[in-house]
C-alpha cells in the first residue's frame, strides 16, 4: 500500500508530501503520524507541501486535523514550502487555515518549530528523543 | 456570443481516486488552453472539490470536460452531474460553512469563487449538475 514517509530529522519529523493526495493517502498518513509522534517523542512536526500544485478543502482539513493530533500529543505543527499559487487559491476558496503555522522553507520553519516549542514551555532537547 | 463547444472529454467519478484523475486531466487541458499558473491552480482546485461533491453528496457522477470558445476567448468548462438525491435549498448549500455532510461547506461556495461563470441546478430526488467555466 502507498504511504508517505515519515523522517525522523533531530528532534523534529519531517513529512514531505510528493503525490497528489488521494483521501485515502491522507487518512493513512494521518495515522502513521500520530503514531510516530508517540514513537519517538517527537515535539514537532514540519509538513513540506512545495510539491503539491493544489490544496483543496479535503487537503486543508487534514493538515488541520493534523496539526490538532499533533497538539494533544504535545508536538507543534509548521507546513513548509506553500507554492504562491495555492496561496492565492486557498484565500478565494476561503480556506481558514486558523491554528496552522507555516514557514516559507523547511530551515525557516524549524526556526518557527524551536520557538513554538519553546513557546509551550519545553526546552526543545534534541536528546531527549533518544 | 454564443458559446462553441470545441471539444469534449468525459470521466466517471465513481471512487476518490477519480478525483485525482478529474484533477489531472483539468491540469492537463488548462496547460493546453496556455493558463497562467494560478488560473490553473483556481480551475483544478474547484474542479477537486465539485469532484467530491459529486462523488460523497451524489454518490458518484460524470465529469464533462469541455474546452469551449467564445469568439476570440477560449475557456474550459466543466459540467459535474449526478443521480443523486439532489439539493432542497441551493441558495444554503452556497453558503459557507453549511454542510450536511462532514466537510467543512466550502465545496460549492468555493468553487463559484474561483470560476467565472457558475451554475447549479438540481431538484430533489433528480440530481445535481454544476457546471463552471474559467475563461484564459
Amino acid at each position: 500500500m502507498e504511504r508517505i514517509p515519515i523522517l525522523k530529522m533531530g528532534e523534529f519529523l519531517l513529512v514531505t508530501i510528493q503525490v497528489d493526495m488521494h483521501d485515502r493517502l491522507a487518512m493513512t498518513l494521518q495515522d502513521d503520524l500520530t503514531a510516530q509522534i508517540v514513537k519517538h517523542r517527537a515535539h514537532g512536526v514540519l509538513i513540506d507541501i512545495s510539491a503539491l500544485e493544489i490544496v483543496d478543502s479535503f487537503i486543508g482539513r487534514m493538515l488541520a486535523s493534523i496539526a490538532s493530533m499533533a497538539r494533544l500529543l504535545d508536538a507543534e505543527t509548521v507546513v513548509v514550502g506553500m507554492q504562491p499559487a495555492v496561496a492565492i487559491t486557498l484565500v478565494e476558496l476561503g480556506l481558514p487555515m486558523r491554528g496552522i503555522r507555516t514557514a516559507l522553507d523547511v530551515e525557516k520553519g524549524m526556526t518557527t518549530l524551536r520557538a513554538a516549542i519553546q513557546e509551550t514551555g519545553q526546552d526543545g532537547d534534541p536528546g531527549r528523543i533518544h | 456570443m454564443a458559446i462553441r463547444v470545441v471539444s469534449t472529454e468525459s470521466l466517471e467519478i465513481r471512487v476518490s481516486d477519480d478525483i485525482v484523475r478529474v484533477r489531472q486531466a483539468v491540469r492537463q487541458k488548462s496547460v493546453g488552453l496556455g493558463f497562467g499558473l494560478v488560473d490553473q491552480t483556481k480551475v483544478v482546485t474547484a474542479s477537486s472539490e465539485l469532484a467530491r461533491n459529486t462523488l460523497d453528496y451524489g454518490g458518484g457522477g460524470q465529469c464533462h470536460l469541455e474546452v469551449v470558445e467564445n469568439g476570440a476567448r477560449a475557456g474550459l468548462r466543466i459540467i459535474f452531474e449526478d443521480q443523486g438525491p439532489g439539493i432542497d435549498d441551493a441558495d444554503l448549500a452556497l453558503t459557507d460553512g453549511f454542510t450536511t455532510g462532514n466537510g467543512m461547506g466550502l465545496g460549492l461556495g468555493g468553487a463559484k469563487r474561483l470560476s467565472h461563470e457558475f451554475e447549479l441546478s438540481s431538484k430533489p430526488g433528480d440530481g445535481t449538475r454544476v457546471s463552471i467555466v474559467r475563461w484564459k
